[in-house]
């Protein structure tokens, strides 16, 4: 029973039994929780913007079969979509290929982490992009068929840029979610933040775990406020002089 | 360029007319909003098409280069059949000019790149070349001095203008206008109308959706009346205004003309 004994020092301190400080674990942790999330992004954004644009073609096929990818990626738990990729996927592939995820592939658990959540968000990705397309006037689009334009040319050259443009904010928070969703990765074991905060806490120093939270909270929050001011940054340098977001006059 | 201004009514031949319209019927859904249609504009004419709100003067005009495709019919334009799957429609609509009520100017794109854009993409035209076409056209549209600005930097006329000079600069062979200045305040129709029969004194094909009958009076060689979707009366100005042979005719002229006169 006693009083909490506080010690923010305990970052400092070296881990019973190895050579390795506290503060160690946490910048690996780090580490990951940043490579997950960027490996996540660049497939969510790539992915996403396909997807969230083939919603808005013209052909029934193509834009149903991307309304179905993002109903599928977005209404199933994170969690659920990881546990899949990871213990379920290999059972139900070929018998050599499921064997080479289980024993040969690098990483499995960081390359699963990453491709779950990137696909996960890229549903997420998509309805932004889908609805920033669908916010600009048809006019936008008719302009550049009516010079000749093909349909891919017109979205390329008139329809995205404008349509990247008006999603910047809600993909602001979407960035900033893949960050705090890839705490999600501990469950299949990947090293990262969460999980370093979870073993310091629980086994290592459970006397001082509202000093380890903290410090992970503190972390987590740099890290939105480092991609919010990125993502401040190229909205400002994609602005275009005079024009009111929404303008259809 | 194109001598012959003025040319019989009922244009048969379709060597002559680049533009043709034949039996055209168009529905959205259970709306028959272009009834049986048939119109052809020849090389260098000037076309002015008006009706009633509604009548399908925009769905006409659109149906040119495929914005908006037809029910049955057929249409020719440049030589070739629109309606055709083999028609590559891209190439048709290369050739034809279209300025619409509310500019449609690509917002993220400074005014000489907005004029350029399809040059250098579609035509493959050298940027230089493409850029030197651009700033003839801004002379001649009297907007020399913005180019290196934004759309929502420009006044709505300023805007129309260039929306011109971006359709001029693919050179097409005809250019179609709906209602290009109906969405701009008064002050600034008479600047975009200039530039207007600038161009209809070039020999350029113009087919041309509009409620100014000054300009149809001065510059066209032809007024298409539109009513519920039928072509009710084609004739000259002179004839039209003074004489229109139809009852909607004649209403829609005393509709339009009395309280701007
Ligand atoms: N996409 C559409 N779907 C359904 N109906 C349409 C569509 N576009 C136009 N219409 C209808 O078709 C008819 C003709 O429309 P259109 O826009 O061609 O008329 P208009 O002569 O250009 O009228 P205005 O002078 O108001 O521009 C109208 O009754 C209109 O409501
Ligand atoms: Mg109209």
């Amino acid at each position: 029973m006693g009083h909490y004994q506080w010690n923010w020092a305990i970052v400092f301190e070296q881990v019973a039994g190895t050579k390795e400080y506290y503060y160690q674990w946490l910048i690996t942790g780090l580490g990951w929780t940043v490579a997950t999330a960027l490996c996540a992004w660049v497939l969510a954004l790539v992915l996403g913007s396909l997807v969230g644009t083939l919603r808005t073609v013209p052909n029934k096929w193509l834009a149903s079969l991307a309304t179905c990818y993002v109903e599928l990626f977005r209404n199933i738990p994170l969690i659920v979509q990881l546990f899949l990729w990871f213990y379920v996927l290999p059972e139900v592939l070929p018998k050599s290929a499921g064997f080479w995820m289980k024993q040969d592939m690098p990483m499995p658990e960081f390359i699963t982490a990453a491709i779950g959540l990137g696909l996960f968000t890229s549903a997420r990705v998509a309805e932004q992009v889908r609805t920033g397309i669908m916010a600009l006037s048809s006019g936008q689009k008719n302009a550049g068929l009516a010079l000749g334009f093909t349909l891919p040319q017109a979205y390329r050259y008139v329809i995205l840029p404008m349509a990247f443009r008006i999603v910047i904010p809600p993909m602001t928070s979407e960035f900033m979610n893949v960050f705090k969703n890839s705490a999600v990765a501990l469950a299949i074991g990947v090293t990262e933040l969460t999980f370093q905060m979870r073993q310091i806490t629980g086994e290592y120093a459970p006397g001082n775990p509202i000093e380890v939270m903290t410090i992970v909270s503190v972390i987590y929050l740099i890290l939105a406020f480092s991609v919010n001011r990125l993502m401040a940054l190229i909205e400002r340098r994609t602005q275009v002089p005079g024009y009111i977001s929404g303008g259809g006059k | 360029m194109v001598l012959h201004r003025y040319t019989l009514f009922d244009t048969t031949e379709s060597t002559m007319s680049i533009i043709r319209f034949n039996a055209v019927n168009k529905w959205f859904k259970d709306l028959h909003v272009l009834k049986d249609v048939n119109l052809s504009v020849a090389e260098g004419e000037v076309v002015v098409i008006c009706g009633p709100s509604g009548s399908g003067k925009s769905t006409l005009i659109r149906t040119v280069n495929q914005l908006e495709t037809i029910g049955s019919g057929e249409i020719w334009v440049n030589g070739q059949n629109v309606i055709d799957p083999k028609t590559d429609i891209n190439t048709v609509r290369a050739d034809v000019g279209f300025v619409f009520q509310h500019f449609n100017l690509y917002p993220h794109l400074t005014v000489l790149d907005n004029i350029t854009l399809a040059p250098i993409q579609v035509r493959k035209q050298p940027r230089v070349e493409a850029e030197a076409l651009a700033e003839t056209l801004l002379a001649k549209v009297g907007l020399a001095n913005k180019r290196d600005v934004f759309p929502s930097q420009l006044s709505g006329g300023q805007q129309q203008r260039v929306a011109i000079a971006r359709g001029l600069a693919m050179q097409p062979k005809v250019m179609l206008f709906d209602e290009p200045t109906s969405a701009l305040d008064p002050e600034m129709i008479g600047e975009v109308l200039k530039v207007m029969k600038d161009l209809a004194h070039t020999g350029i094909t113009m087919m041309c959706v509009t409620h100014e009958m000054g300009f149809a009076r001065e510059v066209a060689d032809r007024v298409v009346f539109l009513d519920q979707g039928e072509v009710v009366e084609m004739a000259t100005p002179a004839e039209f205004f003074s004489a229109p042979k139809s009852e909607r005719a004649k209403q829609f002229l005393q509709q339009v003309l009395s309280p701007m006169h």
